[in-house]
């Protein structure tokens, strides 16, 4: 049981993150990741609502499926997704002004960003269980948490750097982040 | 503006893809095979211009307050349609771009143009608008994609192009040669922009002073 929770870590956060070799999420990667600090709050907030997401989106599975509305997945999805995102925001704000402050900006943000549906539609296609699909929630926020605190360091050092005029911004992030994904495919010989 | 201006803006002067950026999710991860590229860009382009006709109908119906969820639901019906008709008649295309169909409700780019236009024009217009936007973004998967299939493998459309004694770079076609080819589009699009702004701002004594260097 320990073991299989460990592996499903490691395969989610090295082997298949994903940003590095899912490409779910390069929006808010290439834009969030300015400062260290904002990075690891978007983390944070990417890991709740995925987490609750997963939870959600099993159960509605659930009930599309027992009607034969299968077709129905996207369409619920996302609206759950959207409508969890606005209930998270607005219950943080009521109980932790900490939390709101630290994560709040980042939360509307969140409905948007295709890694939280693609991770809760990806649950739903390898048929994972309740237990399972929450975990897999948690540890791909994680994997993306990882990568977008990792990346934040590489575009605070290239802030300071000298680069063509025609590579500033996105394009020499592009080529940053192919780096690093090449140096997280050194995990790819490690299957578990 | 003029219809012709419109459809222009979306392929070039604010191209999606390679100028404003948007919806880099499926342009990195669909783009490893040419064909891939064409099916993902003519499904996006398909929901973007019924999503701005419906929106741009019912910009004075949907109240400012519930526009984005209802723009969601309108995306997300068109998506469906899409995802069952791929699903229907090429299932092989449906099968290789997968998971990236029902994401497509997630991209930024049918967002932002219900947002920033077919709320506010006409429904010819943002019918053109969707044309243009969604062409700009199929012409740079395309580009994207068969730049990497011919380096990544050699082939084109599944075509060999090569001779026997072509080794591919199989790392273009892996995750990490899609950042790194879609940093080096952007970045020459950037570059021939510069040129173009160079030439416009001084266009012969430009040339001089370099003489005179």
């Amino acid at each position: 049981m320990i073991g299989n929770i460990l592996t499903a870590f490691i395969t989610a956060v090295f082997i298949d993150n994903v940003v590095l070799a899912r490409f779910l999420g390069i929006c808010p990667f290439l834009g969030v990741s300015q400062s260290t600090k904002t990075a690891a709050s978007m983390g944070a907030a990417v890991v709740f609502v995925m987490t609750l997401a997963s939870a959600a989106t099993w159960g509605i599975q659930q009930v599309l499926d027992s009607f034969g509305l299968g077709y129905l997945q996207t369409l619920a999805f996302i609206l759950v997704i959207a409508a969890l995102v606005q209930f998270v925001e607005l219950f943080i704000r009521k109980s932790s002004d900490a939390l709101y402050r630290a994560l709040g900006v980042y939360l509307p943000l969140i409905t948007t960003n295709c890694a939280v549906l693609g991770i809760c539609i990806v649950n739903i296609q390898t048929k994972l269980g309740f237990v399972d699909s929450i975990l897999n929630g948690a540890f791909a926020g994680f994997g993306f948490s990882v990568a977008i605190v990792l990346f934040s360091g590489i575009q605070i050092r290239m802030q300071e750097s000298d680069i063509p005029e025609a590579l500033k911004g996105f394009p020499s992030a592009l080529i940053a982040a192919s780096l690093v994904s090449l140096a997280f495919f050194g995990f790819q010989g490690m299957k578990l | 503006m003029t219809l012709y201006r419109t459809l222009r803006n979306g392929i070039i002067d604010e191209n999606p893809t390679l100028r404003l950026v948007l919806g880099t999710c499926p342009t990195l991860a669909v783009t490893t095979a040419a064909i891939n590229g064409v099916g993902m860009g003519l499904a996006t382009t398909f929901v973007l211009i019924c999503s701005n006709i419906l929106i741009s109908l019912l910009r004075r119906v949907i109240p400012d307050k519930v526009r984005i969820p209802a723009y969601v639901v309108i995306i997300a019906s068109f998506v469906t349609i899409v995802q069952l008709l791929l699903e229907a008649y090429v299932p092989v295309l449906h099968q290789s771009l997968g998971l990236f169909i029902p994401l497509i409700v997630v991209n930024c780019i049918i967002l932002g143009r219900a947002e920033a236009f077919a709320s506010k024009n006409t429904v010819l217009y943002s019918a053109v608008d969707g044309l243009g936007m969604g062409l700009g973004f199929t012409l740079a998967l395309i580009a994207m994609s068969s730049l990497r299939e011919i380096v990544g493998a050699g082939t084109i459309f599944g075509v060999a192009i090569f001779g026997q004694n072509w080794h591919p770079m199989l790392m273009v076609a892996l995750p990490p040669g899609g950042f790194l080819t879609y940093g080096l589009l952007i970045g020459l699009m950037n570059k021939l922009q510069l040129v173009k702004v160079n030439l416009k701002t001084h266009p012969a004594p430009a040339l001089e002073e370099g003489g005179a260097k």
